[in-house]
């Protein structure tokens, strides 16, 4: 049986450019801006790293094909950079593949790089695309949006929860993160909204209106990973270390049989599972300080707290309207603004939540900071569409916890 | 063995265009229109075309008949998609007929239907007879407040006929009342009274004196003349000079449906067999550079194929939005935005390889497991012999699905906004993401039955080519 990477690897360094319209600069100069935070952090030369990894979504327009403009941009030491691409789990990817190289030895010090140049498209939302030549005959050109819409119908189908009661409770999960975007000078969205403003929003894919659809976003972010031994060696105390790194992708079991109802995360469930197994949790709800999900759109959110076990099936939008995940509850989730504030470079979002985790445990969130003592903060992507996805779930904490 | 007809159908897409909507707009411009403003035409919808609408009247025809009897079939039209590439071929792969059918486009005149109809009762092999089409007309003109887009088809053979063919006549003349060069938009149209006195008196009317004496048949023992001629009083009149009692004059439907260009005979033809009885004389005849006439006789076996075709005729809807109908014409430049800029390129390869699936709707029936899946793939989803090629081909096009979730997408580009589409499940197995089609606000939920019809997926403006696939529809809807 395998030992997990639990406390095998700890974080020497972070950095996260800030998010938005960057109109101002391109991916290259979004990866110096979160490079330099972290490799300051780090305290280390860049001479030292000894193997990176890039993660980017839609590459066409945000860096063109391979590892190489990172290690361009970045003048990386002539070490070997991979680019990730596994839709918006890209970020956390580039981490996997940094954290599973320092475990494994391969690496003393390795680096993540995630970044994405949205706002190059000409338009609101993620580019089009086309998926394969089997996939564009059959398959429906939808959007994002549309796509993730599905669920609320499905969800609110399954538990007999009446359009009005999801809306207000998808239209809270935007408020608050809203909320706490406001706090987070390099959050895209830092507009406070109240409930009306969320619920009368104009529709972009039924139910769902334009606050309950995140941001699109430059942005990059930016994580060096080391052994505990040599983070120690290096002069860190605090030490933040990985407690488990998990990705599922969907095999087509949710698509193309006929076991899957549409009203939840398959691959989350699964992510979730294995990770608390692998991190030593056994009580989500109550184990977890803090959670960064992948809130693309507000029923993503609602939803992904019934598949982390955080909430119990059904009762979601329950917790969400009783304000446990707002940033005074019990389970504070977006403390940072989340994809929805935030904002949602693709390939950089998976290590921005690791890098506000990171924040939280070292005590370094500034007005967003979390007075009680986090141990375990968990991560979440989700990539694709309900129906075919990847997702992955990250956890990490203080080393020996 | 009887030769004849053994079954119909016809299509008449749901929304209706309402006359006035187009005359309240153009009356500044064109206010003589005025007295054509009234009732409504049927029109398609942004992924209908000639192709798709055969489709629909062919399923029609064919429900409760087997499929691999079929030897031939032919698609009339005068709009064609392409114009090389076997538009008929392509209603064959979405009909999933055998790969062994003789197929043919007719085209060329609006009487284009009823020659391939004749054609195909001159001999006893099963032939699907289908014709549509979907003309464009200026914006303002008499066209415009004429046409109607439909389908119909007629499945000609021996054995059970529905109508036994008792003969017909034909006759060729270029006689140009309208025209359409190849490649061009739109038709140019003589004189009206020209033509009625010329055309349709002259040629069509000898033709219906010359076939009833050829085939020596009382014209007082028509009980059913289909007389497919769009002008109101033109087939009373032909009907009169011939002999034929003014209540046997069919129904144009010009009032509800417009005139269908060379599905328009067959259309005609397939109402007037819905209300028939047993044992009456049918005569078809059209019009266009010459005349067809054909007469037919009704047997017994008319009431329970009346029967099956009657749950195929659903309500129409009134449609007021103009606009929308000039943009799926192709005549109001609509900003689509740059979301409408993806590249549909279609790799022909790909097509060849998955002719099946896309065309067809074909899915896979696992040997070892009874799953079915859609599409098929080497391995079967949930798995656990890993054996490869296990599937066996499975129809999904006429199986009833459920809705199991569902948006309506206001962002991603649609030429009929909002875009709707789900995950649908198929009664007795088998699941997909399919786009909903002619669906309106508030038809869409989870639970609803919801039925495949075959359309334009996209259109790759780049390169002159369009994707046809299945998108789901309600089962059962209202109109009005």
């Amino acid at each position: 049986m395998t030992s997990g990477i639990k406390d095998k690897v700890a974080i020497l360094g972070m950095g996260c450019a800030r998010f938005g319209e960057r109109w101002d600069t391109d991916a290259d100069g979004l990866m110096v801006e979160a490079f330099e935070e972290a490799i300051a952090d780090a305290g280390i030369e860049v001479a030292q790293l000894e193997a990176a990894w890039l993660g980017v979504g839609f590459d066409a327009q945000s860096t063109g094909p391979s590892g190489i403009p990172a290690a361009v941009a970045l003048r990386l030491p002539d070490i070997g950079v991979t680019k990730v691409e596994n839709y918006c789990a890209s970020g956390t990817e580039s981490l996997r593949g940094a954290v599973y190289a320092v475990a494994s030895g391969a690496a003393d010090i390795a680096l993540a790089i995630g970044v994405e140049k949205l706002k190059d498209t000409g338009y609101g939302g993620l580019p089009t695309r086309t998926r394969g030549s089997r996939w564009d005959m059959i398959g429906v050109t939808g959007s994002a949006p549309g796509n993730f819409a599905q669920l609320a119908s499905a969800y609110g189908a399954k538990h007999g929860i009446g359009p009005s009661d999801l809306k207000r409770a998808m239209a809270h999960v935007s408020v608050k993160s809203h909320a706490n975007g406001a706090k987070n000078p390099k959050a895209h969205l830092r507009n406070l909204i109240d409930i009306d403003k969320a619920l009368n929003a104009p529709l972009i894919a039924e139910p769902l209106g334009l606050f309950d659809c995140c941001g699109v976003s430059d942005g990059a972010a930016c994580a060096i990973v080391t052994t505990p031994e040599i983070a120690r060696a290096l002069g860190k105390t605090d030490i933040v270390a990985i407690k488990a790194m998990q990705v599922v992708s969907s095999n087509g079991w949710e698509m193309q049989s006929d076991q899957w109802d549409g009203s939840y995360l398959h691959t989350t469930r699964v992510a979730a599972t294995k990770a608390y197994k692998e991190a030593g949790i056994t009580d989500p709800r109550n184990q977890l300080s803090l959670t960064e999900v992948h809130d693309c759109f507000s029923i993503t959110e609602l939803i992904t707290m019934e598949d982390l076990f955080i909430s119990q099936e059904g009762q979601g939008w329950k917790d969400v309207l009783d304000g446990l995940f707002d940033a005074d509850g019990r389970v504070p989730c977006q403390i940072d603004g989340g994809l929805k504030c935030f904002g949602h470079p693709i390939g950089a979002s998976g290590l921005r939540m690791v890098y506000e985790n990171y924040l939280q445990l070292l005590g370094r969130a500034g007005e967003r900071q979390r007075q009680d003592s986090p141990t375990f903060c968990l991560s979440h992507n989700l990539g694709g569409m309900p129906s075919q996805n990847v997702s992955s779930v990250s956890i990490i904490g203080p080393l020996g916890v | 063995m009887d030769v004849g007809i053994l079954s119909y159908g016809l299509y008449v897409p749901r929304r209706r265009l309402q006359r006035n909507s187009i005359y309240q707009t153009n009356r500044w411009y064109a206010p003589g229109l005025g007295g054509l403003a009234k009732g409504e035409k049927a029109i398609s919808n942004w992924d209908e075309d000639p192709v798709t609408m055969a489709v629909e009247a062919g399923r029609y025809c064919m429900d409760g008949i087997d499929r691999r009897l079929v030897e031939s079939i032919s698609l009339a039209s005068t709009t064609l998609p392409f114009a090389d590439r076997s538009n008929a071929g392509i209603v064959k792969e979405a009909l999933n007929l055998s790969d062994n059918v003789m197929s043919a486009d007719c085209t060329g005149s609006l009487r284009a239907g009823t020659s391939s109809l004749m054609h195909a009762l001159q001999n006893s092999a099963m032939a699907l007879c289908l014709a549509a089409d979907r003309r464009k007309s200026k914006v303002g003109s008499t066209e415009e407040m004429n046409y109607g887009d439909a389908s119909a088809a007629v499945l000609a053979g021996s054995g059970e006929v529905i109508a036994k063919f008792l003969g017909g006549y034909s006759k060729s003349i270029d006689f140009v009342d309208h025209y359409r060069e190849t490649g061009a938009d739109f038709d140019y149209a003589w004189e009206a009274r020209f033509v009625r006195d010329e055309g349709y008196q002259k040629i069509l009317g000898s033709a219906i004196g010359a076939a009833l004496e050829k085939l020596g048949i009382s014209a007082a023992a028509v009980d059913h003349a289909v007389i497919s001629v769009p002008v109101r009083g033109v087939p009373q009149k032909l009907a009169a000079v011939a002999g034929i009692a003014p209540e046997a004059v069919a129904d144009s439907h010009m009032a509800t449906v417009g005139d269908t260009g060379v599905s328009h005979p067959m259309l005609m033809l397939a109402m007037t067999l819905q209300n028939a009885k047993p044992g009456e004389k049918v005569l078809l005849a059209s019009f266009g550079q010459g005349a067809d006439v054909m007469v037919f006789e009704t047997t017994q076996h008319l009431p329970a194929v009346n029967q099956r075709q009657a749950h195929f005729i659903q309500p129409g809807l009134a449609d007021t939005n103009y606009s929308r109908y000039l943009f799926h014409r192709g005549l109001l430049d609509i900003d689509k935005g740059m979301r409408a800029e993806l590249d549909e390129k279609q790799p022909g390869t790909s097509l060849a390889r998955d002719r099946k699936t896309v065309l067809g709707l074909i899915g896979g029936k696992c040997s070892e497991s009874g799953i079915v899946q859609f599409p098929k793939t080497d391995l079967p989803v949930n798995t656990l012999s890993r054996a490869t090629g296990t599937f066996e081909d499975y129809p999904l096009a006429d199986r009833v699905a459920k809705v199991l979730s569902y948006t309506a997408d206001r962002l991603a580009y649609s030429p009929d906004p909002p875009s709707y589409y789900g995950m649908i499940d198929f009664n007795g197995g088998g699941r997909m993401v399919a786009e909903f089609a002619d669906i309106e606000e508030g038809e869409a939920e989870v639970g609803r039955e919801m039925r495949m019809v075959f359309r334009i997926k996209a259109f790759d403006t780049l390169r002159g080519f369009r994707k046809y696939f299945w998108k789901a529809i309600p089962v059962q809807r209202g109109g009005s």
